[in-house]
């Protein structure tokens, strides 16, 4: 066993309203850069629909994640080293900009610029890769709320593994939003396809990360990603991905879509797995097995082997600490009830997801039923057979059991909640229904639904184990002086640091014996402009004149203002 | 004026790459990729850009034998001048034709397609320039030159080669080079001219050809990156070996 630990988010789709804040935020933080103009870190899709870009889900089009060779051994689907190396030149598989959208702007200035005329003038759409003007015809979120779903639904490739006759029947019934970032998997294809190397996974919280000066935009990553969450960079030339805010985490703070989401859906927190067994679990031939395998990978973090392993493989203790509390352990391993986007991409992704029941409850409420009822929620997951199979589509590879069970454990939550918010009697057979205690049912209410902030998120900071070498504490000897420290040869960063002790002590120093504006001798007798009500002219608002600029009147001026 | 064109020339020109070299990849590694334009357009790229790098290797492989590999040692292994220059001949017809018509679509694609044409940079047609007419002289020499042997038979390999593997040795002979015909003389001083431009171009990517993907593990693990946030933490210790 060699344990390693993983930043992971789960996300409620039954929350999500699809406002796309997390994805604006995003775009705000980290991709509102010429070059980057169609690139969503964070995207919210409509499902049914496409996705972002267009059908990145089919992989029999393009070739993303890994498969099984005839031997049973893990390969990269659109081919090995070699392959890679022969199609450097052209990548096959790599998606046009087509397939994203073409990104523009508008010609705004012509609003206010344009001389008068009849008629009200109009900024045009201007393609922000050629500075022409064009004619947008999609977007990144062009099908949103299924709009125009006639014409493009029939595209969705997970609609097309479901049956012909019931695609109708679904649109009718069935929407949700899926928010989809990188899922900084435990086996990832685009840091396995990178020629250079340049995408690495971070021993200390498995995020992955595109080292900007080695990447040498080759673009394999683009399209070994089945999620295709790797994006090229077409004015650097070089590919970036989600960084799950690392900058942000690393001091314990959540991501930004997480941080900004107003249906409070994201759950951010460790976990730990085991490294040694990723590749087998990757391995495992029958699809539908691929969900429980990456489950197992997951370590307990109570359980003292698991302990012991991990503080022999330098895991910090209060990480520890935090991965016990992980929501995210929570929701995955203790109640069962987050899933997987995609296993069968055999990445072993690291953002899950808690399948939506609301459409469910829409349905039965729309027959006039009761929706809160555990008896009438359950049939109507065994009777609706679409929705289920479709979210397992997503979540499972196709395999329904595990859906129905999360469905089910949702919709007993639902009914035994509300006979407590009035006032009845608890009824202990509904959790017992799912294998659930009364407690643990109670337990997963107050994560999923009230969702505290500090439930939410349990962020170690990174480093804390290293407060002792900080500045102000300096407790560990300085070893600048015997040719450790700093690296830099020219310019601002060379020569050793000045500790900011001493950065203080000269300010002082100066301030203390500096004869400039920043503490006049005349201080006390100034007047502060901000209480000033604008009333006369209190004494000191002008400073005293001296003898030689006075004029023989000078004086008695300002006594008049007085 | 040879060993102005011959010696000094050629030695600067090389300094330029070596130091050019040296000094963006210390201050610009950011910069230092293919740029790519795949993203913009494919179905012309699918056929030129294959067709012109895969050229080019041809190219560079037959400059190698053709430069470096001395008579003697071909004829060592029984191979002769006649055999040599079939050989040469036809190689390096295939490879220049593949790399000049890839070439070709490349230069159609980038003034045509909108996107492609706004990304290209001043650096990029001052390079394209150097690398056409280099290689509009390379094909002359090989098909004028060699093929209907325009302005008298010309050996290269005991000539330019000569000079080149002189060149290379810090004891340049310049007269070699001043008795080669001048499809020759051109072809060598725009080449030269196009290594002192290499470093501050594009062409910087042919240098990180991706060879240690071959052997490295597919998935790759980093530490976080220690020189993070305003202060290296210090290790504390010194190592034993200072």
């Amino acid at each position: 066993m060699r344990v390693m630990a993983q930043m992971a988010m789960v996300m409620n789709l039954d929350k999500c309203i699809g406002c796309h804040t997390c994805s604006v935020t995003c775009k705000q933080a980290w991709t509102n850069r010429t070059g980057t103009e169609y690139v969503w870190f964070n995207n919210v899709e409509t499902r049914p629909g496409q996705g972002y870009p267009r059908r990145y889900e089919d992989q029999e089009e393009w070739k993303g994640g890994w498969e099984l060779n005839k031997r049973g051994r893990l390969k990269l689907k659109a081919g090995g080293r070699l392959k890679k190396l022969a199609t450097i030149f052209s990548n096959p598989k790599m998606p046009s900009i087509q397939d994203y959208y073409e990104p523009w702007t508008y010609d705004y200035s012509t609003l206010t610029d344009a001389p008068a005329q009849q008629h009200t003038p109009v900024a045009r759409p201007k393609s922000l890769l050629t500075g022409k003007n064009m004619k947008v015809k999609w977007s990144s979120n062009w099908d949103d709320n299924l709009g125009g779903s006639a014409a493009t639904l029939k595209l969705d490739p997970m609609l097309k593994k479901i049956a012909d006759k019931v695609k109708f029947e679904f649109e009718q019934t069935f929407m949700f939003y899926l928010p989809r970032i990188c899922e900084h998997c435990l086996n990832p294809s685009c840091a396995a396809s990178c020629p250079s190397g340049a995408i690495y996974k971070r021993e200390e919280d498995g995020i992955v990360l595109v080292d900007q000066d080695r990447c040498r935009g080759w673009r394999m990553c683009v399209s070994g990603c089945p999620y295709k969450k790797v994006y090229f960079n077409h004015k650097t030339g070089k590919a970036e991905k989600c960084t799950f805010c690392f900058p942000r985490i690393e001091v314990g703070l959540p991501t930004v879509c997480a941080e900004t989401c107003v249906g409070r859906l994201r759950y951010i927190g460790l976990i730990l797995y085991d490294a040694d067994r990723v590749l087998e679990a990757a391995s495992i031939e029958d699809e539908h097995l691929l969900y429980e395998a990456q489950r197992s990978l997951l370590l307990d973090p109570n359980d003292p082997e698991v302990i012991a392993a991990a503080e022999r493989d330098g895991i910090p203790h209060d990480w520890l600490e935090s991965a016990k509390r992980s929501p995210i352990h929570a929701l995955i391993n203790t109640y069962k009830v987050a899933l997987p986007l995609h296993p069968e991409y055999r990445t072993m992704p690291m953002v899950w997801y808690i399948p939506p029941l609301s459409p469910v409850v829409d349905v039965v409420k729309d027959t006039g039923y009761d929706a809160e009822d555990t008896t009438n929620l359950f049939a109507a997951i065994d009777a609706l057979r679409i929705p289920v199979e479709y979210l397992a589509e997503l979540f499972t590879a196709g395999d329904v059991e595990p859906v129905n069970k999360v469905l089910k454990k949702l919709a007993a939550m639902r009914s035994y909640m509300r006979d407590i918010n009035m006032g009845r009697e608890p009824d202990g057979s509904i959790p017992a229904s799912v294998d659930m205690t009364e407690e643990e049912m109670y337990d997963m209410y107050r994560l999923l639904a009230i969702a505290k902030y500090e439930d939410r998120y349990v962020i170690p900071p990174a480093h804390a184990e290293q407060a002792h070498s900080l500045e102000e504490i300096g407790t560990d000897c300085d070893v600048a002086k015997y040719g450790g420290g700093q690296q830099d040869y020219f310019g601002e960063g060379s020569g050793a640091q000045t500790p900011l002790a001493v950065e203080n002590f000269q300010m002082l120093k100066d301030r203390q014996t500096s004869d400039s504006m920043a503490s006049p001798d005349d201080k006390e007798s100034r007047v502060n402009l901000l209480n000033w009500d604008g009333k006369g002219a209190p004494t000191g608002l002008f400073p005293p004149r001296t003898e030689a600029a006075d004029g023989p009147d000078g004086p008695a001026e300002t006594a008049d203002l007085r | 004026m040879d060993i102005f064109l011959w010696v000094i020339v050629p030695y600067l020109c090389l300094a330029t790459f070596v130091v050019g070299h040296f000094w963006r990849y210390r201050y610009d590694k950011f910069g230092w990729t293919t740029r790519s334009s795949q993203l913009y357009e494919d179905k012309m790229l699918r056929i030129g850009s294959p067709l012109f790098h895969f050229g080019m290797l041809g190219v560079v492989g037959g400059h190698v034998i053709g430069l470096l590999i001395p008579i003697s040692w071909t004829e060592a292994v029984n191979i002769n001048d006649h055999m040599y220059h079939y050989a040469a001949v036809g190689g390096g017809l295939a490879a220049g034709i593949a790399a000049t018509v890839g070439m070709v679509i490349l230069i159609y694609r980038r003034r045509t397609v909108g996107p492609v044409f706004s990304a290209t940079t001043t650096m990029d047609k001052v390079m394209y320039l150097f690398l056409g007419v280099a290689i509009f002289f390379g094909m002359w020499n090989t098909i004028a030159g060699s093929i209907f042997t325009l302005g008298g038979e010309y050996n290269y390999r005991e000539g330019v080669s000569v000079w080149y593997r002189s060149f290379l040795a810090f004891q340049p002979d310049a007269s070699l080079m001043a008795e080669a015909p001048i499809g020759f003389k051109a072809h060598a001083l725009v080449a030269f001219a196009l290594f002192a431009l290499w470093p501050f171009t594009r062409l910087v990517h042919v240098f990180s050809a991706p060879v240690g993907y071959l052997t490295r593990p597919y998935i790759v693990y980093r530490s976080r990156d220690q020189k993070l946030g305003s202060h290296r933490p210090r290790q504390g210790w010194d190592s034993l070996s200072k």
